[in-house]
């Protein structure tokens, strides 16, 4: 098992070297280098030529590269195009800004949706189930913005509740002051995903529960609750964990869309901003951020499932 | 032998032999029955047909063209409904309904113009990876699981950052990031289908690739593949979306569905009518739900649970 | 008697309900009882609604099936209307459940030991610690290795074998006064099965226990049944005490099903007189060597089958037999070309074949056709017929329109199908019948020879014995040989004319049919004929009798580069020599080619004689 997980690290380590090597050339195709844009297009070939050998642009891609990524393994992302400020300077703050709402909205998002995706399962075809599943069918295909946006005519417009942007500083709130302020990007983020994760986790348990040892527990007269609590919650895990970490991965997305919407200053809005100003090793720089991310997120989930499957746990 | 000591006290009874002759071989379960839409599923359809009609005919039936406004001599920003713009006016007076209409056949039109390139490239890679053998399928699908671990939305960034948006340009990125995500789904069905005996016969028999590709697995593909369709769409509208809502999607004057939320969105705080932010929000909304609508029905077609047995 | 009775069947109805809303009859209207202390049979083949009524005595349909008239009464209560709740005290305690898969109904995420135990403690009749008791004596009862511990395992850390009789545990475990047992052997090599078989027998007895088993399996029902319920598409044909049903059965239905049963082993003339030395044999291996995984030292990382030789004449057939993991589908792949061996060659007739699929020419590939085990799988479900049949004869023979027609029709009569089935997609067809369609595409391309890869294994007794027919009269027919893979001895028996018993990847003995069955030399071989039942009450008794090896099961097999693989199972080991020397190969008797794999000779086997009824198959 052991030797599973370390092929699995492995292949995650692999998996973020390739991206970063993506996301590298990615910003090298692009006509125009980092010199030239800052200097802009009038400047003199001797400015342009000083100014790489400054960055290092004059040498080979590979050292680029290489240069690139230790200085970003250490935490130094270079500085931004325009404004020619520390982009890890530039982040950090945004970074916590946009790690508190996804962190809030797993909180709160993940168990009770969970739970609803179980309850569904464990009384299939039930009015219940039938509305949850309509529901969660209904917000899967809809979009954030539509979702943000009904939540907005109805707690701001109607019940004059919040706000429909959200800014300001969060220093020194409690874990309650910060999800009354977060309030509407939290539940939109949490519809999002809760759609997802009430379908997925529904259909993880319903498709353990078509499987012939429950019909064996049935057989042996066993109540229903213990069928689902103790034979196929315990083979229902590894799958909903998957389906949880997807989801997560997910919320990234979620998190852009939703920050811009609530003019949020998150890595989200600054990522946006980079691309408008084509400050590239901005987006660079926080787009191995996100997929940083999100790698290890599917790495997680990939051996917490290693982990739930017994046959993985105690080998022959 | 003590256990046969005892003889069964119970009677021997016979049939009578009215059907002597014929023990035929007891068929096999018939097959399913045909598959017929739900009432949900009937309402998802005549969504996504009025939708579908508006796209194609949006901009021939349209009140007012893209940029035309209604009442070029006031000063109209956010107007209620009215005869003359009958979903309100928008952030730049101009009509809500017509716009709506346009970016209808943008919106609809750039994702499935995406959707059927992201089929084309990803079926072709996706069995193509299969048939060519192991070491090109573990080539080909390392490099796919790369691009499939960066966030969608992050590679379309990317690309707009680069190279700038244009109608082109968001076509060929959406089908690019969804080419990964067809071939994956390509791959995993076409793997089902090579298995089988049916197509190790033809190896057998000598049948050259063409024809085990065209004969024997396209044919078995095809409806797996085809039912997927309508998810993908909605996934990549919802992209479409979501990129012209962050405003590197289809780029002002032209309209779509989420960049007009995105210009909008001030109707919130200070317009006549929330219609500028609501309508186009509903239209994206109605439109893939319908489409997911029709796609449930189908997906769950097969199968019966264990319900209420317990 | 009467207050004896268990359960009870009353004009019991089941229907299935199909999705337009209308209605199946599956069952219909049933009648049968179960004493205490009985062990009644429900046999019939697929379609018979033979599980579906078994499992009528526990209250349950399966999803998409429903009660639709009648009784099904455990101790005097009427199951069918009764309410989940109220049959949830039953279900485990009064009636206990046995599936055919041990290892689909198992729950791999909890331990053995919960599982057989949980019926009773849910249900309030024994405490934990009594029902762990009770738990432990079944185990030894069953003579489960490690009864000890075994519990405490997860149900894949276990062998199959062991699998099914810890689900007998499982069911015995709340002493309940009805078992339901569903084909509970059906899924076992057959060698395990008499293990498992008798120590559930055994079990019955002891406990006193009424059952219900269910099965396909005249012979095996004649071992442990009282009585038998013979049902056909729902409904009972005949019923009575098991000897009258055996011996003196009077259903035609009945008569059909001992018939197809009772297949006459091949000790015919035919492979003796026939010259076989003047033509060449239309197929030899020579020596293959052949696995899976990178060749290192020409041995295949992972080797499975060894030196195995094999050949087969022109109009005659080679049964191959073996249970499963012996490398018998492996040897299949292997002379298909689909398999190149690391070492060894393929000859058919008079070239050698080169060893790979895409080496060989068109022709070679033509005078070898393979027949799947399979033909759900291995017909194309998107082609008519007319093209799955049309695809070889224009690809070998260059024929269309109307001579392709007509050769299409001539191969559907060949193979008894009526040629309107040729515009019919596979689906269309019932599973006789596809393998039928299955033959004839193989008989499409004129091969010289056929590899037959467990072609009857999937089909009911009847339709099988149909296809053995039908393969026969093809053989007589066409002059074609063909190479027979089966685990199923009766059936290579009754077609083969030469036998090659593999196990574990070697030939260990081979020969005529008839030599091998009457004076089966290696230790397996014996074993092996030792353990198919035989169509006779007491048979179960004897063969248990003679067995030499007493829990030898074929879960430790293993295969290895030199020494006996059957050594762990054997009971005449010669220590130091057996695990280190691959066994010299012998001659039974001068002259013959009938020749086994041992270190004993011929003399030193004959001290150790299985019993002479075990002898026939």
């Amino acid at each position: 098992m052991l030797s599973l997980i370390a092929k699995r690290l492995g292949i995650g380590l692999i998996t973020v070297l390739a991206v970063s090597i993506i996301i590298f050339l990615g910003t090298k195709i692009l006509p125009g280098d980092a010199a030239e844009l800052r200097l802009g297009q009038s400047a003199s070939a001797e400015n342009l030529a000083v100014l790489r050998e400054r960055l290092g642009l004059d040498k080979p891609y590979w050292q680029q590269y290489l240069s690139w990524l230790v200085n970003f393994v250490q935490g130094d992302m270079g500085n931004s195009l325009s404004g020619d400020t520390p982009i890890s300077g530039l982040i950090a703050d945004r970074y916590q800004n946009t790690l508190i709402v996804s962190g809030l909205t797993a909180l709160i998002g993940v168990p009770i949706s969970v739970a609803l995706g179980v309850m569904a399962a464990m009384f299939p075809g039930s009015t219940y189930d039938r509305v949850l599943t309509f529901t969660s069918v209904t917000l899967v295909a809809a979009p954030e913005f539509f979702t943000a946006t009904l939540l907005v005519l109805f707690f701001v417009l109607f019940l004059g509740m919040g706000s429909t942007i959200v800014s300001g500083s969060t220093d020194g709130m409690g874990l309650f002051e910060l999800i009354q302020h977060f309030a509407l990007p939290i539940t939109t983020l949490c519809f999002v995903i809760a759609s997802q994760l009430i379908r997925m986790s529904r259909a993880a348990v319903l498709n353990v529960m078509a499987s012939p040892y429950i019909e064996m527990a049935i057989l042996k007269g066993i109540p229903r609750r213990r069928i689902i609590l103790r034979h196929a919650l315990l083979n229902a895990i590894g799958p909903i964990v998957n389906v949880i970490a997807l989801n997560l991965a997910y919320l990234i997305t979620g998190v852009i869309v939703v920050e811009i919407y609530f003019s949020y200053q998150g890595l989200a809005t600054l990522i946006v901003q980079g691309v408008q100003t084509r400050d590239f090793v901005l987006v660079q720089s926080l787009g191995m951020i996100f997929c940083a991310t999100y790698v290890v997120i599917m790495l997680i989930a990939d051996i917490a499932a290693i982990l739930a499957n017994p046959r993985q746990r105690h080998p022959k | 032998m003590t256990h046969h000591s005892r003889p069964s006290t119970q009677e021997h009874y016979v049939a009578p032999f009215d059907d002597v002759t014929s023990f035929e071989e007891l068929k096999d379960a018939p097959p399913p029955a045909k598959f017929k839409l739900t009432f949900m599923g009937k309402i998802g359809a005549v969504v996504v047909t009025f939708w579908v009609l508006i796209a194609l005919l949006g901009p021939f039936i349209a009140p007012l063209g893209e940029n035309e406004l209604p009442f070029p001599d006031a000063y109209s920003e956010f107007q209620a409904p009215q005869p003359g713009a009958w979903l309100g006016t928008d952030v730049d007076d101009r009509d809500v309904l017509s716009r709506l209409m346009f970016g209808a056949s943008r919106t609809l039109g750039i994702a499935f113009a995406a959707t059927i390139i992201a089929y084309f490239f990803g079926v072709i890679l996706g069995i193509g990876a299969i048939v060519a053998g192991p070491k090109v399928d573990l080539v080909v699908s390392r490099i796919n699981d790369a691009f499939m671990s960066l966030p969608t939305i992050m590679l379309g960034l990317v690309v707009v950052a680069a190279v700038g948006s244009s109608i082109p340009i968001l076509i060929l990125t959406a089908g690019f990031i969804y080419t990964t995500v067809v071939f994956r789904l390509a791959r995993g069905i076409g793997m089902d289908i090579i298995v089988m005996d049916y197509v190790e016969a033809a190896k057998v028999r000598g049948d050259g690739i063409w024809w085990i590709v065209t004969r024997e697995i396209w044919p078995n593909a095809a409806m797996p593949l085809i039912s997927d369709f309508g998810l993908r769409l909605i996934i990549v509208i919802l992209f479409i979306s979501s990129l012209g809502f962050l405003g590197l999607g289809v780029q002002p004057p032209q309209a779509d569905w989420g960049s007009m939320v995105r210009e909008n969105l001030g109707a919130l705080q200070y317009g006549e009518s929330y219609l500028p932010v609501i309508a186009p929000a509903v239209a994206i909304a109605t439109l893939t739900v319908g489409i997911n609508l029709v796609v449930d029905d189908i997906s769950s077609h097969a199968g019966r649970k264990l319900s209420g047995r317990m | 008697m009467m207050d004896d009775i268990v359960f009870q069947a009353k004009n019991l109805q089941i229907h299935a309900m199909r999705d337009d809303g209308s209605e199946l009859p599956i069952v219909k209207g049933v009648d049968f009882k179960v004493h205490r202390g009985e062990v009644v049979a429900l046999i019939g083949e697929s379609g018979s609604g033979k599980t579906t009524i078994s499992l009528s005595a526990l209250g349950y349909c399966k999803p998409g099936l429903k009660f639709a008239g009648g009784q099904a009464e455990l101790l005097g209560q009427d199951l069918t209307n009764m309410t989940t709740d109220a049959l949830r005290p039953l279900r485990g305690q009064r009636v206990a459940y046995l599936a055919q898969s041990a290892a689909a109904t198992f729950n791999p995420a909890l331990k053995i030991n919960e599982q057989v135990t949980e019926a009773p403690v849910i249900h309030g009749t024994k405490t934990q610690n009594d029902a762990n008791l009770r738990a432990l004596e079944l185990y030894r009862a069953l003579e489960l290795p490690n009864a000890d511990t075994i519990g405490d395992r997860y149900p894949h850390q276990v062998s199959g074998g062991q699998l099914q009789r810890l689900m007998a545990a499982m069911a015995l475990c709340g002493d309940p006064d009805l078992l339901v047992l569903d084909e509970p052997t059906t899924a076992l090599d057959v060698t395990t099965q008499i293990e498992v078989l008798k120590a559930f027998k055994k079990v019955i007895r002891d406990e006193g226990a009424a059952a219900i088993y269910v099965t396909h399996d005249l012979a095996l029902v004649a071992q442990i049944a009282d009585y038998i319920v013979v049902l056909y598409n729902g409904e009972i044909k005949e019923k009575g005490p098991t000897d009258v049903i055996i011996n003196n059965p009077q259903h035609p239905y009945t008569k059909r099903l001992i018939a197809a049963s009772r297949l006459e082993p091949q000790t015919q003339h035919s492979a003796q007189e026939q010259p076989a030395e003047i033509e060449p044999p239309a197929l030899t291996t020579t020596q293959i060597d052949a696995g899976y995984g990178p060749t290192k030292d020409g041995r295949p990382l992972v080797q499975i089958l060894h030196d195995v030789d094999l050949s087969v004449q022109r109009g005659q057939t080679v049964g191959v037999i073996g249970e499963s993991g012996s490398g018998k589908s492996t040897l299949a792949r292997v002379v298909a070309g689909l398999l190149p061996p690391a070492s060894g060659s393929v000859v058919l007739a008079d070239e050698t074949l080169p060893p790979a699929l895409a080496q060989r020419n068109r022709d070679q590939l033509r005078r070898i056709q393979f027949v799947y085990q399979m033909a759900d799988t291995a017909l194309n479900p998107r082609q008519r017929i007319r093209d799955i049949l049309g695809r070889p004869l224009e690809f070998y023979t260059g024929v269309s329109g109307r001579e392709k027609k007509d050769k299409i029709d001539e191969l559907l009569e060949m193979v008894d199908l009526p040629k309107s089935f040729a515009g019919r997609y596979p689906h269309e067809l019932s599973g006789g019948q596809k393998q039928r369609v299955n033959l004839a595409r193989a008989l499409a391309a004129s091969p010289d020879v056929i590899l037959c890869d467990e072609v009857t294994s999937a089909l009911d007794s009847i339709v099988g014995a149909n296809v053995i027919a039908l393969l026969k009269d093809l053989r007589e027919r066409t002059g074609i040989a063909s190479v027979f893979i089966s685990h199923d001895l009766s059936t290579v028996a009754s077609y083969a004319e030469h036998l090659v018993v593999l196990y574990a990847g070697r030939v260990v003995e081979s020969g005529l049919t008839h030599q091998v069955l009457s004076n089966p030399q290696h230790p397996y071989t014996r074993l092996l004929i030792a353990s198919v039942p035989e169509m006779r009450i007491g048979w179960l008794e004897d063969a248990a009798k003679a067995r030499i090896t007493p829990t030898g099961t074929s879960d430790n097999k293993f295969s290895t580069a030199s020494g006996c693989p059957f050594m762990p199972r054997c009971p005449m080991v010669i220590d130091n020599v057996c695990s280190r020397v691959t066994p010299p190969r012998r001659q039974a008797n001068p002259g013959s080619n009938h020749g086994f794999a041992c270190h004993h000779d011929v003399n030193a086997l004959a001290v150790e004689t299985v019993s002479p009824e075990s002898h026939q198959i």
